[in-house]
Order: C-alpha cells, then structure tokens, then sequence
C-alpha cells in the first residue's frame, strides 16, 4: 500500500497522476479462512480491521452481498455523539467518539472527521428534564456535554426559530465534540487497511446459507462457492433477521426503512449539527453545502430500502418550523436505508446458539457513531470470547431482563 | 404509501389511517412458561424476508385491530382479515401462493 500524504499529491501532480494504486485488492475467495466476516459494512469492516491490528488475526475474509458500505454506511447522515443515558452504551460510544478523533491518521486516509458539536434539541418540559438528566449521567460516566438555555442556541445557531409557536427551543444538551465524518471513507479507508494486512475483501459474493458439524460453525454458502471457518462474524445490520434464520436461530430484530434527504448546496449557514427529537427532525450541513436531512424511522417490517412519503412530509415540516429559511430549499435526492430494531433500541454485540458464531447488529437508526468501538469490541469478543464493552450487549439480555434502554433517551432516529 | 383495506367498516385508505402492530399470531406465554418461552413470545421476531403476517388497527378510522398479509420485499398487500383468526385464512394462503409459488408456507 502506498502512504497518502501532501507529499504524494505534490509527486503525482508532477507526473500525471500516473502513480496511484488501487486502494484495496479484489481477490477471488480462497476454501478457507480463520474469520469470515458477512457483510462489508463500516461495523463489518470495524471489526476486521481490529481484529488484524489488536489481535494479529489476518487470514480473514469480509463478504459482501453488495458493494463496500452500499448498506446502511453509506445512506446515513453521518451524526457522531455519544451523551447516551446509560452506562453500556456511554462507555462504547465514548470509545467510538474518541477513536473517530484519531481514525484519518490511524488508517492514513482522510474520514473528514468534523467534531462541529451536536445540539440536541429541548421543545418540551418533558425534554428539558430529560436531557438535564443525561447532562448528570455524562458527568459521571465522564462524557463531557452541557445543558445550554436557549439563547446561547440562539447565538451558535442563527437560523433557528426559537419561538416556534408550537413546540418554542427551551434549550438543548450541547456535545462540542460530537459531530459528522464523512461516511464512504469510513468504509474505504478501513477496507483499504485490510485488504493492506492481507485480508479479502470480496463484494458481490451474497451469503446464502450457514453450515455446521456437531453445533459449531463450518462454513458458509456463498454465490461464489462455499467458504470455510473457523468463526463467523454476522454483521448485516438490517438483514440480520434473515441470516440468524440461515444461522439457525431468531433475534429480538425487526427491519425497517429509514429515510434521508439533503437540499441544493447553499453558502455556509450553520456550523453545527441540530436534533430536533420531538419533532422527529435533524439537520446538518455538508462540506459541499447540501443541508443533510433526516428523520423519523417508518413503523412497519420493510426490506425494500424505500420509506413512505408521511415521513418525508413529516420531518420537512416540522424542519421548516424551527428553520424558516428552509422553506425555499429545493431538495436534491432522497433514499432510504433497512435499519435493524431491537426491542430495547440498544445493539447486539453477542455469541450465538452457534458456536463460534457472532452477532453484531440491532444499531438501527444510530451506529455510524459506533462503528470504530463496535469494531474494536467485536474484535475483542470473537477473539477472546469476552469483551468489557460487549458484555452487556449481549443478546441474551432479552431472557434476563437486562434491558439497556436508551428509548427514552434516544428512541429517535439519529 | 401502503393502501389498505379495513375488513372490519370496510374502508379503503392510506397508511396515514393506520397503525402496525408488528408480526402476527404469536403465541401467547404468560406466567408459569420458561424464560426461553416468554422471550420468545415478547422479542423474538420471524422478521422474514418476503410474506408477513401482521396486526394493523384502524386506528383514525373505527378503531379496530385487523390482521394482514404484506410483502416486504415488495411492499403488496395479500389481502387483510379479522384479528380473531389465530392462523392466516386458506383464501389469503392461496393467494399468495399463486403470486410467489416458491413461498414455504405459514410456519
Ligand atoms: C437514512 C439513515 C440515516 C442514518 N443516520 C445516522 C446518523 O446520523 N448517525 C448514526 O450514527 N447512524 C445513522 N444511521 C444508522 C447507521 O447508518 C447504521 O447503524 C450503520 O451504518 C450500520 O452499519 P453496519 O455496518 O452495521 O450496516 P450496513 O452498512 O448496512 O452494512 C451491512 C452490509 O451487509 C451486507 N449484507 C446483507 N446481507 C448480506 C448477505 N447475505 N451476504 C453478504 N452481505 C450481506 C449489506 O449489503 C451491507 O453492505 C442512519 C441510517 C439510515 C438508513
Ligand atoms: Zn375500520
């Protein structure tokens, strides 16, 4: 692999650009590998890169249905913050946050991290005391947020209507550093590491079945043949409903469609990224000046990867609302992703009924944030077979009752 | 935009009219059934890929909860029926059946 640097834009500007080298390989698979990871997404990625770089485990292949990060990764709004309300879940998103500070310099290969501060909306009573609540509980888990009154909204967000008529901004959690990256090259820039470590990442080869002798796991059927392991890694996201099936067993998961939006570009107009949790709206500005949008999830199983029309009219209305200038915006483009829900709106980070077979998934509307942590804990569990920061995301928590319930906190998309 | 069709008043309307009530004919476990059974019964989800059955109400109609067959590869609505059903009805598994002729079954 070839280090980019200022050095090596200067050099291939001199000759063409007749230098660059195909950041990742495409291999054909080999029989057998020691890890295969389903599913190339930034989670899938995450935990293959860890688990080459923290455990030395490189013969490992990264299969995907599709192409690198077309899933979830690369359909989000890219919203990073971690002042969750419970301790499981403020410890990995804080882990997550943190490596997102250092992931272009770790993996040579510019994400675009942004830490621009993420405002979470208060509009009703209810809100100001349930944020004011996390405010204490990030104090105490060590995640650095504030509760801010609504003038200080006022003068880091201009364009905001504070006195909305319906539901007014009586002020907002205030993370300064949270923010956006850029999400293809969260996806790319991980790839290119493993595919640097020897690893294949091999697209358009879709899992189609999981074998197995005396209850542990063998191999799987693929499009591209049947490929052997000694662990299997299931990170699916929204299609983890169908591979625990092929795997044997059901998940506390269901899928459905969430949607997104961004404008025409405009001049710079809003430096942070705004949530709007009761109205079911947020919004953010890219670095080509789109305003990115999103909100709430649709209610109904769908594997489709498109949402219904309410969800559009619903966040843009209530946006305009609390964004007046929006109003005027022309929208560009429009998608939709298969978000994974757990019956506690927590992830799943977990062994399986099938031995050395592993989960992660059930991040739904919010793990791009994740996906370093979530990749260094995955990493962690297939390889040790424990992990502090799994551990309590274990899906088993459904029997026993150990429910991480972040719905109150965080139950919105985001 | 789904359109559906109340079988209890009878009206036709979209989705907006509705509420889902997730996936159908599950069976019921309550005090006295093993972890494994109450789990199953309150988080475990079939969540297929293809042909669901699930509970809808009308809600801003007459208020009823019905049931419905749906594609989610899809999004085609099979046909809806009463809530008092405790297995999709043989009409509605025939219909799908002649749709998608490689659909397993209800299980
Ligand atoms: C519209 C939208 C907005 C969002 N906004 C945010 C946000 O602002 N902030 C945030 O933190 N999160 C957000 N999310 C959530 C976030 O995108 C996801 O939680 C995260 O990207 C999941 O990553 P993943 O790697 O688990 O899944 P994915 O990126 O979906 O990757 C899973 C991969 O598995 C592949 N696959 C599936 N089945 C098979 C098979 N049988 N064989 C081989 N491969 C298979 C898929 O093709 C896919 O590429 C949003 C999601 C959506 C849809
Ligand atoms: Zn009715």
């Amino acid at each position: 692999m070839k280090r980019y640097s200022a050095f090596a834009i200067a050099r291939e500007a001199m000759r063409q650009h007749t230098g660059w080298t195909k950041a990742w390989a495409s291999p054909e698979p080999r029989t057998h590998y020691d890890v295969v990871i389903v599913g190339a997404g930034g989670h899938g990625l995450a935990t293959a890169y860890y688990l080459g770089k923290n455990f030395g485990i490189t013969n490992v292949a990264i299969i995907e249905k599709g192409w690198l990060g077309g899933g979830n990764t690369g359909r989000n709004t890219t919203i990073i913050r971690s002042n969750y309300l419970q301790d499981p879940s403020a410890a990995i998103y804080e882990k997550a946050r943190s490596l997102y500070e250092t992931m272009s310099q770790d993996l040579n290969y510019n994400v675009m991290f942004s830490p621009r501060g993420v405002m979470m909306l208060a509009q009703t009573e209810h809100e100001v005391r349930g944020y004011k609540r996390t405010e204490m509980a990030n104090k105490l888990q060590g995640v650095e947020t504030r509760f801010i009154g609504p003038a200080e909204v006022k003068r880091l967000v201009p364009i905001m209507n504070i006195e909305g008529p319906r539901y007014p901004v009586l002020g907002a959690l205030w993370q300064a550093r949270g923010g956006t990256a850029r999400h293809d090259a969260v996806a790319w820039g991980y790839a290119r590491a493993c595919s640097d470590m020897g690893m294949h990442v091999i697209q358009n080869c879709e899992v189609i079945g999981v074998e197995s002798v005396g209850g542990e796991v063998s191999a799987v059927a693929t499009t591209k043949g049947t490929i052997g392991c000694k662990k299997l890694g299931i990170v699916v996201a929204g299609h983890s409903g169908h591979l625990a099936e092929l795997a044997g067993f059901r998940l506390p998961v269901e899928s459905v469609a969430l949607q997104a939006m961004v404008s025409e570009p405009i001049k710079p107009c809003m430096d942070v990224v705004v949530m709007a949790n009761t109205v079911h709206g947020y919004l953010s500005q890219s670095d080509k000046g789109e305003m990115v949008i999103g909100g709430g999830a649709d209610h109904f199983n769908n594997y489709t990867q498109r949402g219904s029309w309410m969800h559009i009219e619903e966040t843009v209305r209530s946006l305009v609302e609390t964004f007046p200038m929006l109003s005027r915006l022309k929208m560009l483009r429009q998608w939709g992703g298969i978000v994974d829900m757990t019956g506690d709106r927590s992830p799943i980070i977990s062994k399986t009924p099938l031995g050395n077979t592993f989960i992660n998934c059930g991040w739904g509307t919010g793990g791009f944030k994740a996906i370093p942590g979530s990749g260094w804990a995955m990493a962690e569990l297939m390889a040790k077979g424990e992990s502090p920061l799994a551990d309590a995301f274990s899906m088993y928590r459904f029997r026993e009752g150990r429910f991480i319930d972040e719905s109150v906190a965080a139950g919105v998309a985001h | 935009m789904l359109l559906l069709t109340c079988p209890c008043c009878g009206v036709t309307a979209e989705e907006t009219e509705f509420s889902n009530g997730g996936e159908a004919h599950l069976k019921r476990f309550g005090p006295g059934s093993t972890d494994a059974e109450y789990e199953a019964y309150m988080f475990a989800r079939k969540n297929p890929r293809g042909v669901h059955f699930e509970r809808w109400r009308h809600a801003y109609g007459c208020g009823k909860w019905f049931l419905m067959a749906r594609d989610t590869m899809t999004l085609e609505v099979y046909g809806t029926y009463k809530a008092q059903t405790t297995e999709p009805p043989a009409d509605i598994v025939d219909k799908i059946k002649a749709r998608r002729p490689e659909w397993e079954g209800y299980k």
